[in-house]
């Protein structure tokens, strides 16, 4: 009771937002987002379209940062399709640190060629359209999403998804014994994406590509739902 | 190509057999690819379930099962399955569980069908037959010698003189041909008759025999006989040819076999050439032709002993050469052979003449001409019957026991088991021997046929070889007619099983046991031999080796229909895996045995050897069913 009681008002929450937003929104592709129901909380994840979504950014804070590249695999518990999905690398518009650069191998030639973010921000909230979101920490995608969608075009874009390193941090983090270790000084389990995998004996990739990752993501929420919860789980109890 | 396609094909690029796959391909396969996920416990495949898509394990480990719920295999990273019910009907045929977390890579049917018609993929699901046997089909067409023809070795036409020429003439004409050897032809009147050939302007002859410079040393000048007899009265031996087509590994094994240097070639019956050892040897050198020559020329036990590296080298050479393992096993056994016959020769030397008849006779692999490099010894003497023991036995007792040292001192272990001449119960006159083949047939206990089973391969080496073949003719008279024997025989063949596999660096056994190695002798080369031996001994064959073994059980249809193929390709593909071990082991200064570890054995290799243990398993269940009268 103790922990459905809360789940239950972020359901409703969202559900009274994605209403709210397909009378307000003006913007064409975010009628089309927003008048597309959401699944109803209670549908079996089995029966659950879903997205695996990540950016590649120049930083952690979308005020300050920037989208570089974007990565998006279809799937459902029967299995990710990674070659239907969606890669698009997105012009800055600040000139990108050799830091990032390092970090993303996103070369300067690359990012020059690619088109600016309001030029794909119609198909990538498209490609949204009708899916759960699922990302790896929920900080990054959906408000950096948010804030192009006010800069370009003035409005809100927010959507529940399901975040798996949150899923994670349920399991790995909570318990008494996993307390009893902290209060020991146990470091607590890390729940990045490559050590989550590994606990589920995915493999490790070589690539850090916003696509690549986004895979990846897919693979590890298949695997928490085959451990932790199972195909007629409703989908509310995930949403974030 | 984006990076998570490329992420996925690279690991599929790893295996076979995507690995030999066309890269683009490749590419189209790895954008196909649908990933699933299972937990540990849970079932992947559902027998009778529909199947659309050939999964392919990214990580993890998953069991599959016959229907009776037995275990039938343990797959891991870069294996696929499921292939079977692609082919039949798209319905699972081998339920499939998943024992680890295990990612998969699902290849859409579509494109199952494009990858099947690559040959390579095809040979690996096994859509074309059995990718054994293909691979031991291409180990046979990339040896050389096995294709290369004998008539490639002929530089000139043989010289040949009529019997009539004296010892003088053809000395002279051999000088001024610059020959070692000439043939001796005889006039003939009936072309139907052996040995008898038309020459050019359509008249008859019969090739009557050789001439070599030796026979002119040795039974004209050291004999010394007048120079004008006739050429037709020195001692011939009958005369061994080869037909030009022929392979040279076939004229190496002649030569080797009844060690000979020169063998005439025909076309069907009409002289074209002689070849000479040197000739083979100059084609490719190839020592073990140089070692039986060399065995002969040794005068001591000390000077044969020197020879064991070179034994080993030759030994490493034919396995280098990618020669199969029936050359390896005949080349090696001619070596064993000569070894043999040599330290016998140099006893008698010793020893003074045998005071009656006898007969040195081999067992176990020697016998069956599949000698391997390290191997023990097992050997038994077979005495004239007017033996006794008071007067005679001395003699052979320390025959036998000069020629088992000798063995031990040239690299062949005593036998463990005692199964050499030395032993007193193993140096019996002929009638002995008939009376105790007799029991072992008559009378067949089991526990004592476990022990005796080796006798049943037996083979001459030295002496009175019609001793040997009487003993051969009784068990191929008896052994057919009597079921119990060959019931015993067929039991005991069942105590050694084959694994079922590999995985990862253990071996599986049928009850998922996991060992760290496999004896590959224990439980491939012997109870294969096994195997073969019960349906030779069923079928009256007389023949010791195991492919000559086959063919007679090929003809006397023992086996269903293409039974006998299978076996061939399986004992030689496991015999070449013994024998690439020990070649390795011997050329990394390890001592030689018969572990393998799985670690050691390569993708294609693992999947060779399972379908070869698979059909020793089968040929065993056979074996039980025919010859116990009991299904498992």
């Amino acid at each position: 009771m103790f922990v459905q009681r809360p789940q239950q008002s972020v359901i409703d929450e969202w559900q009274r937002y994605h209403e709210k937003q397909a009378s307000v929104c003006n913007h064409p592709v975010l009628q089309r987002f927003y008048q597309t129901p959401l699944p109803a909380a209670d549908t079996p994840l089995s029966r659950v379209s879903f997205v695996a979504l990540d950016f590649e950014t120049t930083g952690l804070d979308p005020r300050r940062n920037e989208i570089v590249s974007i990565g998006m695999v279809p799937f459902t518990l029967q299995g990710i399709l990674p070659a239907e999905g969606y890669y698009q690398v997105v012009k800055p518009t600040r000139t990108l640190t050799e830091e990032s650069i390092a970090f993303h191998r996103i070369t300067h030639s690359q990012v020059d060629q690619a088109p600016p973010l309001e030029k794909v921000l119609n198909e990538l909230v498209d490609q949204l359209r009708g899916r759960m979101v699922v990302v790896h920490y929920r900080e990054i995608e959906r408000p950096f999403l948010d804030l192009a969608c006010r800069q370009l075009w003035r409005e809100r874009c927010l959507f529940p998804l399901v975040d798996t390193m949150a899923i994670e941090a349920r399991w790995e983090r909570r318990g008494w014994k996993q307390r009893l270790k902290q209060l020991f000084g146990g470091q607590p389990a890390s729940i990045r994406l490559n050590d989550s995998r590994q606990r589920y004996g995915l493999p490790v990739y070589s690539s850090h590509h916003a696509k690549v990752d986004a895979m990846a993501t897919a693979e590890l929420f298949s695997a928490q739902v085959a451990r932790h919860y199972d195909p007629t789980t409703p989908i509310g109890q995930l949403w974030d | 190509m984006e990076a998570e396609i490329r992420e996925i094909r690279d690991h599929l690029n790893q295996f076979p057999p995507f690995d030999s796959l066309p890269s683009e391909l490749l590419d189209d396969v790895a954008a196909a690819v649908e990933i699933a996920y299972f937990k540990a416990g849970t079932m992947i495949l559902e027998q009778g379930q529909p199947i659309h898509a050939l999964p392919y394990i990214r990580s993890g480990a998953v069991e599959v099962y016959h229907s009776n719920g037995d275990l039938y295999n343990r797959l891991e990273e870069g294996d696929i399955f499921g292939q079977f019910g692609l082919l039949r009907q798209r319905r699972v045929r081998f339920p499939v569980k998943a024992i680890e977390d295990t990612l998969l890579y699902r290849i859409p049917d579509t494109f199952f069908e494009r990858l099947c018609d690559d040959d390579n993929f095809a040979d690996f699901v096994e859509l074309s037959g059995s990718r054994l046997k293909s691979t031991v089909d291409q180990s046979l067409k990339e040896n050389d010698l096995m294709t290369t023809r004998v008539r490639k070795l002929i530089n000139r036409l043989p010289v040949m003189v009529e019997t009539t020429l004296s010892v003088q003439e053809v000395a002279a004409l051999m000088t001024d041909n610059a020959v070692s050897s000439v043939l001796l032809i005889e006039p003939a009147d009936d072309e139907d008759s052996d040995g008898v050939f038309r020459d050019d302007e359509g008249r008859l002859w019969r090739l009557a025999g050789m001439v070599t410079d030796e026979d002119l040393r040795i039974q004209v000048v050291a004999a010394g006989i007048k120079p004008d007899m006739p050429v037709g009265d020195l001692d011939n031996q009958p005369l061994i040819t080869i037909q030009f087509d022929e392979s040279v590994n076939e004229a190496m094994l002649i030569m080797l076999r009844n060690h000979i240097q020169r063998l005439p070639v025909l076309y069907r019956r009409r002289p074209v050439g002689v070849i000479h050892l040197s000739d083979i040897v100059r084609y490719e050198t190839n020592s073990s032709l140089y070692l039986v020559s060399n065995i002969f020329s040794r005068s001591s036990v000390r000077d044969l002993s020197r020879l064991v590296p070179e034994i080993r080298a030759a030994f490493i050479r034919l396995v280098e050469a990618g020669s199969t393992s029936q050359m390896i096993g005949d080349a090696m056994s001619s070596i064993g052979r000569s070894l043999m016959r040599r330290l016998i020769e140099l006893a008698e030397d010793e020893l003074g003449p045998p005071p009656i008849p006898y007969c040195f006779m081999v067992h176990g692999s020697l016998a069956r001409q599949a000698q391997s490099v390290i191997t023990d010894q097992d050997n038994a003497i077979v005495l004239h019957d007017s033996f006794d023991p008071a007067q005679h036995d001395e003699y052979f007792k320390t025959l036998a026991q000069k020629v088992s040292d000798g063995l031990d001192a040239c690299g062949y272990a005593y036998c463990k088991g005692g199964i050499m001449a030395t032993n007193d119960e193993w140096r019996q006159p002929l009638s002995k021997w008939k009376e105790y083949f007799e029991a072992w047939i008559a009378d067949p206990d089991p526990k004592r046929l476990l022990h005796s089973c080796i006798f049943f391969d037996l083979d001459a080496v030295h002496g009175e070889e019609r001793f040997v073949e009487i003993l051969q003719d009784l068990i191929v008279k008896q052994a057919p007619k009597n079921p119990q024997f060959l019931a015993a025989m067929a039991r005991n063949c069942l105590s050694r099983t084959p694994p079922l596999g590999f995985f990862r660096t253990f071996v599986m056994e049928t009850d998922g046991r996991q060992h760290k190695i496999i004896n590959i002798k224990s439980r491939g080369v012997a109870p294969m031999t096994d195997v073969i031996r019960v349906h030779a001994l069923a079928a009256g064959s007389s023949a010791q080796n195991s492919i000559e073994r086959l063919q007679d059980i090929d003809k006397a249809n023992i086996l269903p229909a293409g039974q006998v193929d299978k076996l061939r390709y399986a004992l030689e593909f496991i015999s070449q895996v013994r024998m690439r071990h020990q070649a390795f082991e011997l050329q990394n200064d390890q001592p030689v045995d018969n572990a393998i570890e799985p670690e050691n054995i390569d993708n294609t290799e693992r999947h060779n050897l399972k379908e070869a243990f698979q059909v020793l398993s089968n040929a065993q269940n056979f074996l039980r069913f025919r010859y116990t009268g009991s299904a498992q």
